[in-house]
């Protein structure tokens, strides 16, 4: 009784989670898996369209006689690089319409016209004529005949799926791409990102862990950041720091802070004299982590409030009566009850910051030194249009990724568990 | 120790009126106030004179009155000694003056006696000014984003700094890029697609995500942990490497350029987090109450209409927001799939306008607050439930 039952909650279990993981495995588990298969392929965009063989029909009236009609099909190869092979067309005719003089290619079964057009090169076009005549010699209702639509077919070869492999676009990656830059770039921009973030929420969330008049409408803004959509706030803050007639900018000038305005997103280098010491400081780099830490510390201050709501108030009471001070609290009692999810924190937004592609895409389409792992596949794949050397830094990204998630489980993975 | 305590005080709350001051002034220029120097050191003066009078006055006259008096006193003295600005400016300046004095209420001589009193006094002010600090970085951009949009083109060129609304005009003229971008522009279209996508995600997975979770939390099968921990695995990864093989299977396929290709793409990356959120909340469920149903003779399909569902409401809330908040706001999938401006969403309308330098930067910002303002409002009504399912959520970003 008790397996059978067991074996009914099983066979429940499968039909319940089964669509879901279905669908989760077709978009995304395969499309990793299919990363790899690429990036050792020399594709590029254009190859992956398939060649079609297409038809145009059109219909034509033949002077001094209804009964007759001439239907043009023009034919064509819809790739350009590809051939196709075996190409075959059928198309239907009305009823009591018959085609008279039919190419050789062709015949004429049960009302239908079915030819066999053997291969086409690439870029190949035909005009293809028929002449039909209405049996009983009426009037042809051109319309009827344009109704029906010539199906065609053909095989011809996916590069995708044949077995032809190169190591090519690695050697592209790690050798001719600067790879090493590439690395730094995102390296920094995760780093500094991901530590701006936590900082500021850290600031946040203790402002709003305290008593004061609007605290909850504040809590609401802070969000504000990311509940927006990254575009309109990308595009919003392209405006405000653009050099010409950003906000930011206009001001800075008429304080007289800086002279000439200032390109934030546009420069890669800003050179900063200190006590003689010149410093090369990544600008555009540097705008793009500021708009990054703006958009993606509420999620840390939302992580560090909840921890931060949850310390015993009586912590705080026994530190009045030692005669604590403000800071003091902070640091004795504060920052070591919320160092836990700090780290958790930073582990995942970091992994979350080195895979950011929209935010910088948006801001600065990778250029002026911001070029970082994400964007890099799309330049490669979309850009420069070659998909193989895309899925070759994709797949760079999933192997730093996974080494991530190793470092994460080892260190505090089972800590993440209990809190 | 008395001394040292007032000296700080002085300090953190005169350069804390200042720097308000300052801010005040800044966003005065925006109104086309052609103000070119903000007068720091003169300003701290000045707050420094009324933060004195104000803690040697003490508790010697009624607060109201004194406040009052003090605060008008100051800033007759603040245009005296400053250039010459409108009357609405002098009267923010009056209030910003109540307001601080206000704040002063309970600082006298006998209150700045007690213990690490300039420790609270200072985290006082570092509070307040934090909040100026955060609301103004916060809102700066979205101030923009909205005043732009009822901008034209030329006068942002000639005076950039002048964000000012001309409410001489008559309302069409005012809300023009409004009009334009849903005439020419087609916005009322990609209103509909981005609803449409969104809300058909956000049902899509609902469907898809509960019947899973209910089995990740109640049922035992094999490859149940496997399962869980996959989840999250699976959701670390991100879309951008997901890119270029769906881009060619969707190419060849004819998916591309389509609502139902998006649908599915959003559906599957928004399901692992769904089955996550929802499985935890499922499993807060007293199984009791499924037992009963088992023994009504319910099936499981009985046991999740009847009594997982209506009891696990909140959950269900949270996620079908955070889902809408995800889809609504996509724009990676969106720019790889859509090219055809007929299946546009919001997002890739707007990145479409950008792709014509031509177009004026108003109507582009007009389209910004019209993606948004819903998301916001959403956000602002449903709060409770959308900081749950972001704080669940927050993994990814």
């Amino acid at each position: 009784m008790s397996t059978t039952l067991s074996k009914l909650e099983k066979k429940t279990a499968y039909t319940l989670i089964l669509p879901a993981v279905c669908l989760v495995f077709a978009i995304i588990l395969f499309p990793i898996f299919a990363n790899v298969w690429i990036s050792f392929k020399e594709v590029e965009l254009k190859d992956i369209r398939i060649p079609e063989p297409r038809a145009k029909k059109i219909v034509k009236n033949i002077q001094d006689s209804n009964s007759e009609l001439k239907i043009i099909y023009k034919l064509r190869n819809s790739s350009l690089i590809q051939d196709i092979r075996e190409v075959k067309f059928s198309d239907k005719l009305p009823k009591n319409i018959d085609p008279v003089n039919l190419d050789k290619r062709c015949e004429f079964k049960s009302q239908k016209v079915k030819c066999f057009f053997g291969d086409w090169e690439a870029g190949y076009r035909e005009n293809f004529e028929i002449f039909v005549k209405n049996v009983n010699n009426d009037a042809i209702n051109s319309k009827d005949v344009k109704s029906s639509k010539p199906d065609l077919s053909g095989k011809s070869n996916n590069i995708l799926l044949t077995t032809d492999f190169t190591f090519k676009n690695f050697k592209n990656v790690f050798i001719n791409n600067n790879f090493v830059e590439l690395l730094m770039t995102t390296f920094y921009f995760t780093f500094f990102g991901t530590l701006g973030a936590i900082l500021l929420g850290i600031f946040a969330a203790q402002l709003v862990n305290q008593k004061f008049y609007g605290r909850t409408f504040m809590r609401s803004i802070l969000l504000f950041p990311y509940v927006g959509p990254v575009v309109a706030l990308a595009y919003t803050w392209t405006l405000l720091l653009d050099p010409n007639s950003g906000t930011i900018n206009s001001l800075l000038v008429n304080y007289g802070v800086i002279e000439k305005p200032i390109n934030l997103l546009g420069q890669k280098y800003l050179i900063i004299n200190i006590l003689g010491f010149e410093l090369k400081l990544r600008l555009a780099l540097t705008t793009v982590i500021f708009f990054e830490i703006w958009r993606y510390f509420p999620l840390a201050f939302l992580f560090i409030l909840a921890r931060l709501q949850a310390i015993p108030k009586d912590l705080y009471e026994a530190a009045d009566v030692d005669g604590a001070g403000p800071f003091r609290k902070f640091f004795y009692i504060t920052l070591p009850q919320i160092t836990a999810i700090l780290s958790i924190l930073f582990m995942i937004r970091f992994i979350w910051n080195f895979n950011k592609f929209e935010d910088i895409f948006l801001l600065t389409g990778g250029a002026s030194g911001t070029l970082t792992l994400p964007i890099s596949v799309y330049q490669q794949g979309f850009a420069v249009s070659n998909i193989g050397m895309g899925s070759a830094v994709s797949i760079v990204i999933v192997l730093l990724l996974i080494s991530f998630m190793i470092i994460y489980f080892k260190l505090i993975g089972k800590k993440a568990n209990e809190i | 120790m008395k001394f040292k305590s007032l000296i700080i005080t002085l300090l953190a709350s005169s350069i804390f009126l200042t720097i308000i001051i300052c801010i005040w002034k800044i966003l005065a220029t925006l109104q086309g106030l052609s103000f070119t120097n903000l007068n720091f050191n003169l300003n701290l003066l000045l707050s420094l004179g009324l933060v004195i009078t104000c803690v040697f006055i003490g508790k010697k006259f009624n607060h109201n009155l004194k406040i009052f008096i003090l605060s008008l006193l100051f800033t007759i003295l603040y245009t005296f000694l400053n250039e010459n600005s409108p009357m609405w400016f002098s009267v923010g300046i009056f209030l910003l003056f109540l307001f601080f004095t206000n704040k002063l209420k309970k600082y006298d001589l006998k209150y700045l006696n007690q213990d690490f009193i300039s420790e609270k006094i200072v985290f006082e002010f570092l509070s307040l000014f934090a909040i100026v600090f955060f609301a103004l970085v916060i809102l700066f951009p979205f101030y923009i984003m909205f005043v732009t949009s009822f901008k034209t083109q030329t006068a942002l060129l000639i005076n950039p700094i002048d964000l000012s609304i001309d409410f001489s005009k008559n309302i069409f003229e005012i809300f023009k890029s409004y009009f334009v971008i849903f005439k020419t522009y087609d916005f009322g279209r990609y209103i509909l697609t981005s609803s449409y996508v969104s809300i058909g995600t956000v049902l899509i997975t609902l469907l898809f995500a509960i019947p899973a979770a209910y089995a990740v939390a109640r049922l035992n099968f094999f490859g149940k942990t496997f399962l869980s921990t996959s989840i999250l695995i699976i959701y670390m990864f991100p879309a951008i490497v997901l890119v270029i093989p769906l881009y060619t299977v969707f190419s060849q396929l004819g998916l591309r350029n389509s609502v139902e290709g998006l649908l599915i793409v959003y559906t599957a990356t928004t399901l692992p987090v769904a089955i996550y959120m929802l499985q935890g909340y499922f499993k807060s469920i007293p199984k009791e109450i499924e037992e009963a149903g088992l023994i009504d003779g319910q099936n499981w399909f009985g046991i999740i209409i009847k009594i997982i569902i209506p009891l696990s409401l909140p959950a269900i809330a949270s996620v079908s927001l955070y889902v809408f908040m995800i889809a609504w706001n996509e724009f990676l999938f969106s720019l790889m799939f859509l090219d055809n401006p007929k299946t546009f969403t919001l997002s890739r309308a707007i990145n479409h306008l950008t792709g014509d330098a031509e177009t004026p930067r108003q109507y582009l910002m007009a389209g910004s607050v019209v993606v948004t303002l819903p998301i916001l409002l959403i956000f602002i009504y449903f709060e409770k439930y959308l900081v749950s399912g972001l704080t669940a959520g927050s993994v990814k970003g």
